[in-house]
């Protein structure tokens, strides 16, 4: 019998949107059984959003002090005592499913598919290697459950309206003690959320220092856009590492994306190619950026950005 | 403490990959080859570790063909005091590779087993979590600051939602993110030195590992390409083209 348990993201409050994303992609396998298992230590609020999602069957919701915090050396024991029950296990492609589902399959004795960005069927994947110069295609032989990450830049979000059960059960592993959470420093996330935006603006090297990322929070702000950067730039301390976009930072997929001041590595560009608009300003007409822009203006970011800004009245 | 540096040998970050035309793999033919930056970030941290006096050596480890000696060698030169080499002629996918560290683990019992998150050519960020798991070990990974004392790791993380903190017992996996150093550059007479460190060669078949069901490759493909596009010439021009395609 197949059936599909998501593991849901979220930070106690609200159900992260990568987890809607991982829904949709998760009805592609064409498998009607989907359950979502929220691990919180007051997970209420979590599994009725959760439960709300378009295309969920159920919730499981799973109380626990040590869930505060998701510790994937906590949760993957967790998971494994749910996973005889289903075909598929799933999680979204961000550091908390990345941290998580590797932990999991390796209980499982199975290997792990990251980063799916096309389901073919139900064992049959496409995705990204090689900083997506490459796709490959794989399968996943029979007789093992398939644990996967799914890429949440290509599928949208499922919409709200379902109803689900929520059945509440309890935890089956204890704490293994020698992992302890501490705390958190970011953003305070008052901007929207760059994974999702619908608009982002990426500044580079170019910017030269925090204060001159000013500009590019100003046309944000003015956008109602996300703030995105790439690697030269969080390395320089320009801003906080939570807003890289790349191969090894956010792989986005928004509406309409401004590189400002960023050349094109490959690194960066896997980041950005499910954008729909890609909008390049750089003063180098030869920029690899301009190939894949969809429109480019050459010329000196300090007087386009805040010029740009103006004439958006 | 002993601290164990898996590295993997890929194809450069700065060379443009190409999909065999027959779709049949990525062309590694006459590729310029080097150890995965990911790696040698893990292995600049386990040697700055041993140079303050918190490790007494490092091991450098790389599973694959005759080859891989030379990214070896090069993690010699960077300074790990010697190398085993896991001989097969396959490619193990990332759970045969844990399986395979985990035996080097009993062997050498490292307080540290430090990877890079991922490699840079299957992009698959699985390793260093499947060990973690197999040894029934604390895992930090995706590391951007470490600190040791009493037994003990404190470990910032890059996570989505900034840099996140935790404390771990010893012996633990850590993964290793791109701001967790700069690697040195290795010079020529420490070339030279490497040649004489010793580096052990290991034939897969002796670890005993069991090499579980693997994925199977089907097809690779190039990425579609997204459509030229245009240069405008002011930034009315562009206020103009956005509101046009519906976008502000
Ligand atoms: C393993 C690995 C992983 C990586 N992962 C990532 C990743 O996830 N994300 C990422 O972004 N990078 C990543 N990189 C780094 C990547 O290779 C590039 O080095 C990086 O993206 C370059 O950043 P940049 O474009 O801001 O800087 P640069 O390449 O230095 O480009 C700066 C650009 O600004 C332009 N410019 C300068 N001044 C002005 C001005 N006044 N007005 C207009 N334009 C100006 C220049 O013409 C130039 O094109 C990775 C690298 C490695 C090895």
């Amino acid at each position: 019998m197949s059936a599909i348990l998501i593991i849901a993201e979220h930070d106690g409050k609200q159900l992260n949107p990568s987890t809607a994303k991982t829904v949709t992609g998760a009805t592609g396998l064409g498998i009607s059984q989907i359950d979502v298992v929220v691990f919180a230590a007051d997970p209420d609020q979590v599994a009725g959003q959760a439960a709300a999602l378009q295309g969920v069957s159920r919730v499981l919701s799973v109380a626990g002090e040590d869930f505060a915090h998701p510790l994937a050396a906590r949760l993957a024991p967790e998971v494994k005592a749910l996973a005889g029950d289903y075909s598929h296990i799933l999680a979204p492609s961000t550091t908390f499913g990345k941290d998580l589902l590797p932990r999991v399959a390796a209980l499982l004795g199975v290997n792990q598919v990251s980063d799916i960005q096309e389901v073919v069927d139900e064992r049959t994947f496409k995705r990204p290697i090689y900083a997506g110069n490459a796709i490959v295609t794989l399968r996943v032989p029979e007789g093992i459950p398939v644990v996967a990450t799914i890429r949440t830049a290509s599928f949208a979000a499922a919409g709200d309206g379902g109803q689900a059960e929520v059945t509440a059960l309890d935890a089956q592993a204890a704490d293994p003690g020698h992992t302890r959470y501490i705390k958190t420093e970011g953003s305070d996330g008052s901007g929207p959320d760059l994974a999702s935006a619908p608009i982002v603006v990426s500044g580079g090297r170019a910017m030269g220092s925090s204060e001159g990322f000013d500009i590019i929070y100003s046309l944000a702000a003015r956008l109602g856009a996300a703030v995105g950067a790439s690697r030269a730039a969080v390395d320089a301390g320009y801003v906080p590492n939570e807003l890289q976009v790349g191969q090894t930072g956010k792989i986005i997929a928004p509406d309409l994306y401004f590189a400002v001041g960023i050349s094109g590595a490959i690194q960066h560009l896997t980041g950005i190619k499910d954008a729909g608009t890609i909008v390049a300003i750089n003063k180098d007409a030869e920029a690899p950026i301009f190939e894949i822009a969809d429109l480019g203006l050459v010329g000196d970011l300090f007087e386009l950005v805040p010029e740009l800004e103006k004439a958006l009245g | 403490m002993k601290i164990l540096v898996p590295i993997k040998r890929v194809v450069d970050y700065n060379v443009r990959v190409r999909v065999k035309s027959d779709g049949s793999g990525v062309e590694t033919e006459g590729v310029k080859m080097s150890i995965n930056p990911f790696d040698e970030i893990a292995l600049e941290e386990a040697l700055r570790i041993r140079e303050r006096g918190e490790a007494e050596e490092v091991i450098v480890a790389s599973i694959g063909g005759t080859d891989v000696q030379q990214q070896l060698r090069t993690g010699l030169a960077m300074g790990a005091d010697r190398a085993i080499h896991v001989e097969t002629e396959t490619a193990p996918q990332p759970l045969t590779v844990a399986r395979i560290l985990l035996k080097l683990i009993e062997r050498e019992s490292p307080g540290i087993v430090f990877l890079g998150k991922q490699a840079i050519d299957d992009d698959c960020n699985q390793t260093a979590q499947m060990l973690a798991a197999l040894w029934d070990r604390p895992q930090a990974t995706f590391a951007s600051r470490v600190e040791l004392a009493d037994g003990k790791a404190t470990v910032a993380r890059e996570v989505d939602a900034g840099l996140e903190t935790i404390e771990i017992e010893l012996p633990a996996v850590m993964s290793s993110d791109l701001r967790l150093n700069e690697p040195r550059f290795v010079k020529l007479p420490d070339i030279m030195k490497a040649k004489r460190k010793p580096l052990d060669v290991i034939a897969i078949a002796d670890l005993g590992v069991e090499q579980g069901a693997g994925f199977e490759m089907l097809a690779f493909e190039p990425p579609p390409k997204r459509g030229g596009g245009k240069v405008v010439g002011s930034v009315a021009e562009l206020v103009d083209e956005l509101k046009n395609r519906g976008l502000l």
